[in-house]
C-alpha cells in the first residue's frame, strides 16, 4: 500500500474526529460539572495530595479548609464560572516552598487521576490543563 | 531473541511496577531506532522514561522494521537523570534479506535538556544531543564508497505539547536539526571518498494524543545522499503508540524508507516495545 494513501486515511479520520467534536456550547465550568463538579475535583485532589508521599510535606502547615475554598474558587474562576478567586498571587502563595518540577508533575498526575475518576471528558480535561500548565513558572522553584 | 526480551521485560515489570517516576504518562516518548527518546525515527527533546527533577529512570526496548528487501532489528537501553540527562545504547542489526548477510551498528547517545518544559512553558522544550555511531561490518559500506566506519551526529531538538488542539485533544510537535555524515543513518558508513563534510538535515514529527494512553503520529526524516553507487532518500512513517502504563508501551507503524542500496521503494511495518522503570 502507498504511504500517501495511509496519510490520506489518517487525515480523513482526523477530520472526522474534529467534525464530531464541535466544541460544546457549554462553558468549561459547566463541562467540569459546575459548582458540585468543582467541589468534587477539589476534594479528590486533596485526597490525592494527602496520599502522595512525594508532595504531602509541602502542605504540613497549610490551613486545609482555606486551601480547599481558595482552590475551588480558583478552578471556578479559571473555567469561566461565577466566582472570584480571593487568594494571593501564585507567586506569593508558593514562595519559600521551592516546588520542583517533580512536585508539579506529581500534582498534575493527581489532578488527571481525579478528573479521570470523575469521567470528565478528555476535551474538558485538556482545556483545564491548558489553563493550569502555564502557572508552572509562577509556582516552581520559589 | 525479541520474544525472550519481551518475557524478560514482563518479569521485570511485575517486580518493579512501583518505581515509576513522576512525569506524566507518554511524556517520555518512545525509543527511536537510534536509542534516543523520540518517535520511531526522529529524536525529540524529551528525556527517556519517567524521571522528573531529581529522579532517575531507565528504559529498555526492542524494535523491528521490516521493509521489502531488508529487516532492521534494534535492541537498546537508556538511563536518565533529573529529566535533563539521557544516556542511551542501541545495537542495530540490518539484515539484507535478498543479498544475504547483515550489517551491524552500535550507537551511543547522549542528550541534555537545555531549556523549556514540554508541558509547562510557552517556550518549547529544547535539547542538544549527540550520537556516536560505530559500524561493526564495514567491509560492505567501504566497498560501496563510504569513507569511515564511525560517525558523530549532533542534533538540536525542540518539542512542545499543545493542549486542546484537535477535537479537544493535545498535539505534540517536534522539530530536530541534525548535523551528520551518515549514509543511511550509518548503516552504510559515513562520508564518501570525496566528501567528509557534515550535512545539515531536518527531521519532524507531529503526534495527536487521543487520550493519555493512545497517540497517532507522523514523522519525516531528511537524509543526505552521498554515495554514488545508489540513491538515498528521505524517510517517513506513520505510527500508533499505546502507553499501557508508565512501565510498558507499544508502537506499531508503517514506514517508507525509500530507496536503499539500489532497492527502490522500501516500505513495511514498524513495531517496538519499551519497558520503563
Amino acid at each position: 500500500m502507498q504511504l500517501t494513501t495511509l496519510f490520506a486515511t489518517a487525515l480523513f479520520f482526523l477530520a472526522l474526529l474534529s467534525g464530531c467534536s464541535q466544541r460544546p456550547e457549554s462553558s468549561l465550568y459547566q463541562q467540569l460539572g459546575g459548582e458540585d463538579g468543582i467541589a468534587s475535583i477539589t476534594d479528590g485532589l486533596l485526597r490525592e495530595i494527602e496520599q502522595d508521599q512525594r508532595i504531602v510535606h509541602h502542605f504540613a502547615d497549610t490551613d486545609i479548609e482555606r486551601f480547599r475554598k481558595l482552590l475551588a474558587e480558583q478552578l471556578c474562576e479559571l473555567s469561566g464560572g461565577p466566582c472570584r478567586y480571593s487568594g494571593g498571587t501564585m507567586q506569593q502563595s508558593h514562595t519559600g516552598f521551592n516546588i520542583s518540577l517533580a512536585d508539579y508533575d506529581a500534582l498534575v498526575d493527581g489532578l488527571i487521576k481525579v478528573m479521570q475518576q470523575q469521567k470528565i471528558s478528555i476535551s474538558a480535561q485538556n482545556q483545564l490543563l491548558a489553563l493550569l500548565a502555564p502557572m508552572y513558572k509562577d509556582i516552581s522553584y520559589r | 531473541m525479541i520474544l525472550r526480551l519481551i518475557l524478560l521485560l514482563g518479569c521485570l515489570l511485575t517486580s518493579m511496577a512501583s518505581l515509576a517516576g513522576s512525569k506524566i504518562i507518554a511524556t517520555g516518548g518512545a525509543s527511536t531506532i537510534e536509542g534516543s527518546a523520540g518517535g520511531g525515527i526522529v529524536p525529540w527533546a524529551v528525556i527517556n522514561g519517567y524521571g522528573s527533577s531529581g529522579e532517575w529512570a531507565a528504559t529498555a526496548f526492542a524494535t523491528q522494521v521490516g521493509v521489502d528487501d531488508f529487516t532492521l532489528n534494534v535492541l537498546g537501553a537508556s538511563i536518565s537523570y533529573d529529566n535533563n540527562w539521557e544516556w542511551s545504547l542501541a545495537r542495530q542489526t540490518f539484515k539484507l534479506d535478498n543479498l544475504g548477510g547483515e550489517l551491524r551498528q552500535d550507537i551511543f547517545g547522549l542528550k541534555y535538556h537545555i531549556a523549556g518544559e514540554l508541558l509547562y512553558t510557552a517556550l518549547p522544550q529544547f535539547s542538544l544531543g549527540l550520537q556516536y555511531k560505530k559500524h561493526r561490518d564495514f567491509a560492505l559500506p567501504s566497498a560501496v564508497g563510504a569513507r569511515d566506519d564511525t560517525g558523530l551526529d549532533l542534533y538540536l531538538a525542540a518539542s512542545k505539547m499543545l493542549f486542546d488542539q484537535v477535537a479537544g485533544r493535545n498535539v505534540l510537535l517536534n522539530a530536530t536539526l541534525r548535523a551528520t555524515k551518515a549514509n543511511q543513518t550509518g548503516l552504510l558508513g559515513f562520508g564518501n571518498a570525496d566528501n567528509n563534510d557534515y550535512q545539515l538535515v531536518f527531521e519532524g514529527s507531529a503526534v495527536l494524543l487521543l487520550n493519555y494512553n493512545l497517540a497517532l503520529g507522523v514523522e519525516f526524516k531528511q537524509k543526505p545522499n552521498q554515495l554514488a553507487f545508489a540513491n538515498e532518500q528521505h524517510w517517513r512513517d506513520i505510527f500508533a503508540a499505546w502507553f499501557i502504563n508508565k512501565q510498558l508501551s507499544l508502537v506499531a507503524g508503517y514506514a517508507d524508507l525509500g530507496s536503499i542500496a539500489g532497492f527502490n521503494s522500501q516500505q513495511g511495518y514498524y513495531v517496538s516495545i519499551e519497558g520503563a522503570w
